[in-house]
């Protein structure tokens, strides 16, 4: 019986893909020379785990080639650039889904079903966590705590949250993102209080 | 249930809360700020000290000290970083704040930054709360465009800058000396300390790591002055206190009380008593780092001090309800996953240790354990305490430790009938109360 998964070793190094030749947007550019100018002249290292949120948004995970650009952006090496990457579980080093399903699987979430919710997606998409579909629409992963025990179970899609996931309301979920794309996350409390305070 | 209007989360149900005009207008917003501009800053620092307010992060520090240590003899600028991490297990009462009373928070900084000499705060956020990290964003531009903050705040002379730094996935980053290496664009990891942050902190300036719950009380101290502050709760324990209860309960939730509070009005008063009315099993009350209290230590005021003689701490004032339904084998594994992935890796004792422990648990809990592998929990947890850099190690260890002292009989079942009892298709046939 596999009681641990063998691959999990905190010194287990997997190489980035190299990629294609990658700059940031101008767009991208502008908000980094923005950003940058919150931290001291001399800390522009400060800025690295923005920097990588701007690389990961425009191409959707961060390859060699966006970490040599962030390199030379903060004015440090490409290795300590794949130190920060290599650290931090929210940056992908491989191509995501458009949706990624961020499961959280910590004691509140898990007192309240959350292994149902895992269950249920698993099976909905054919996927196991850790896996994307074969259309690239869904990764599904199981995360640590979220921070949001109160509304348990909780699901972070992409950036936004979907709440209070119950396993028999997973499909309904999938099918609504497949069909009506982002809108469909309307299960985060602030939508519900940004259209109660629209009314009011 | 003792009585007690809520300070810190009076409005956050109401429409626009968050703005600044609903700040200004219902919360005395930026009086404080106000008041204590006109002040020295070491009657800032003082009076933080004389209201005994007590860091709400976790280790319950004394803010005032903390500032006080703060090197005042330096060329080199201050800092001021507001802990927003919020990633322990069991508590979700920063986001609540930040999302419904931002501005509480961004004078908050503004003021120990005066209290301290810093002209720039950093609010370390973690990267989960992109949503709220929105609404902060855009209430600290309007804190700007109002005056509050930026170049001579109320024609003072005091100039402040408040940023937010997204954090990226890393529970660790929430120990300060981590947080400072994340901001200076590192990989979380702790600090040898000495030198404390107070002296060597953010780009090895003198810096003050607050919670953002700390940071939200400090605005209520200037405004009304520390004897107001420390009449609310117990001797040493004064102020509003958020509390977060999640698990069995019928209305998890953030819920504010004084420190008088006990367990059993914040589980049967405030969160509507147990899921389902099943009995009470234990409680976690200080996220998921701290020992299990029992049924007996209900009446216990959830305050630093009183849980802390009770055998247990208030931490982060996440409170974890259990029912019966709970394995506490199972318990121990599930949050063992969470340390062993959160890990930083720097220390050898955590990083083997806590993968070892889930290894062990997971053998346990999965019907193979032997009657040494108890043992051996226990002597690779014990190995743990004490021996690392930062907190994280003894926390790693403490559900162990806890369920293992609390529960040993349980343990001893698993390895004697080789099978845990509450089994997955148990689980299934309870969804509702399904524990795990």
């Amino acid at each position: 019986m596999d009681y641990a998964p063998a691959k999990f070793h905190k010194s287990a190094r997997e190489l980035a893909e190299p990629g294609g030749a990658f700059a940031y947007t101008p767009e991208h550019q502008a908000k980094f020379d923005a950003n940058v100018k919150c931290y001291p002249p001399d800390q522009r290292r400060s800025a690295i785990l923005f920097a990588l949120y701007l690389a990961q948004r425009q191409q959707g995970y961060v390859t060699a080639a966006a970490m040599r650009h962030v390199a030379e952006q903060i004015g440090c090496t490409p290795a300590e650039v794949e130190d920060v990457v290599s650290y931090y579980t929210m940056f992908f080093t491989k191509p995501v889904g458009t949706y990624v399903l961020n499961v959280c699987r910590t004691l509140s979430c898990a007192l309240r079903g959350a292994e149902r919710v895992t269950a249920a997606l698993s099976a909905e998409l054919g996927i196991t966590p850790g896996e994307t579909d074969p259309t690239g629409t869904f990764t599904l992963i199981e995360v640590e705590c979220l921070g949001a025990c109160d509304r348990a179970p909780v699901v972070m899609v992409n950036d936004d949250w979907h709440e209070c996931l119950a396993p028999e309301d997973v499909r309904r979920l999938v099918e609504d993102l497949r069909t009506r794309g982002p809108a469909a996350l309307t299960g985060c409390h602030l939508h519900k209080e940004k259209a109660a305070e629209a009314t009011s | 249930m003792t009585p007690y209007a809520p300070i810190l989360t009076s409005h956050v149900g109401e429409p626009n809360s968050y703005s600044l005009d609903f700040y200004v207008t219902h919360q005395q917003g930026y009086e404080g700020l106000r008041k204590a501009l006109t002040q020295e800053p070491g009657d800032i620092i003082d009076q933080v000290k004389t209201s005994g307010l007590r860091g709400r992060g976790g280790a319950g520090f004394p803010t005032g000290l903390k500032w006080q240590f703060v090197l005042k003899d330096t060329p080199n600028p201050k800092y001021i970083c507001c802990n927003a991490d919020e990633s322990e297990p069991g508590t979700f009462k920063d986001h609540v704040l930040m999302e419904r009373n931002p501005h509480l928070l961004i004078e908050g900084c503004a003021i120990a930054a005066f209290a301290i000499g810093a002209r720039v705060a950093y609010i370390y956020i973690r990267g989960e709360f992109y949503h709220v990290q929105q609404i902060l964003e855009a209430e600290i531009e309007k804190a700007y465009a109002a005056g509050f903050l930026g170049k001579n705040i109320l024609g003072s002379g005091f100039d402040c800058d408040v940023y937010v730094h997204r954090g990226a996935g890393a529970y660790e980053a929430g120990e300060e000396t981590a947080l400072i290496e994340s901001l200076e664009g590192k990989r979380a990891q702790p600090r040898i300390k000495p030198p404390f942050p107070a002296v060597a902190g953010l780009y090895q300036c003198p810096t003050a790591v607050n919670n953002v719950e700390t940071l939200c009380n400090v605005p209520l101290i200037v405004l009304n002055g520390p004897e107001w502050f420390s009449g609310m709760g117990p001797e040493k324990n004064g102020g509003p206190k958020l509390y977060c209860v999640s698990g069995h309960v019928k209305k998890p939730g953030v819920y504010e009380a004084s420190m008088h509070t006990t367990l059993r009005e914040l589980i049967y008063d405030h969160a509507g008593g147990m899921l389902d009315d099943r009995p009470f099993k234990a409680i976690i009350p200080g996220g998921s780092s701290v020992p299990l209290l029992l049924p007996e230590h209900l009446d216990t005021p959830a305050s630093f001090d009183d849980i802390q003689k009770a055998g247990s701490m208030l931490g982060s004032a996440g409170l974890i309800v259990l029912n019966d339904s709970v394995c506490m084998v199972w318990l121990a594994m599930n949050l063992l996953h969470f340390y062993r992935h959160e890990s930083c890796g720097k220390c050898t004792p955590c990083r083997e240790g806590c993968d070892w422990l889930y290894k062990l648990l997971a053998r346990i809990e999965g019907g193979e354990g032997q009657p040494k592998d108890l043992d051996l929990l226990f002597g690779v947890s014990s190995n743990i305490v004490g021996k690392t850099l930062c907190a994280f190690g003894d926390a790693a260890a403490t559900p162990v430790l806890s369920t293992m002292t609390l529960f040993r009989a349980e343990y001893e079942a698993h390895v004697r009938e080789g099978r845990c009892t509450l089994t997955a298709d148990w689980r299934a046939a309870h969804p509702v109360m399904a524990a795990h």
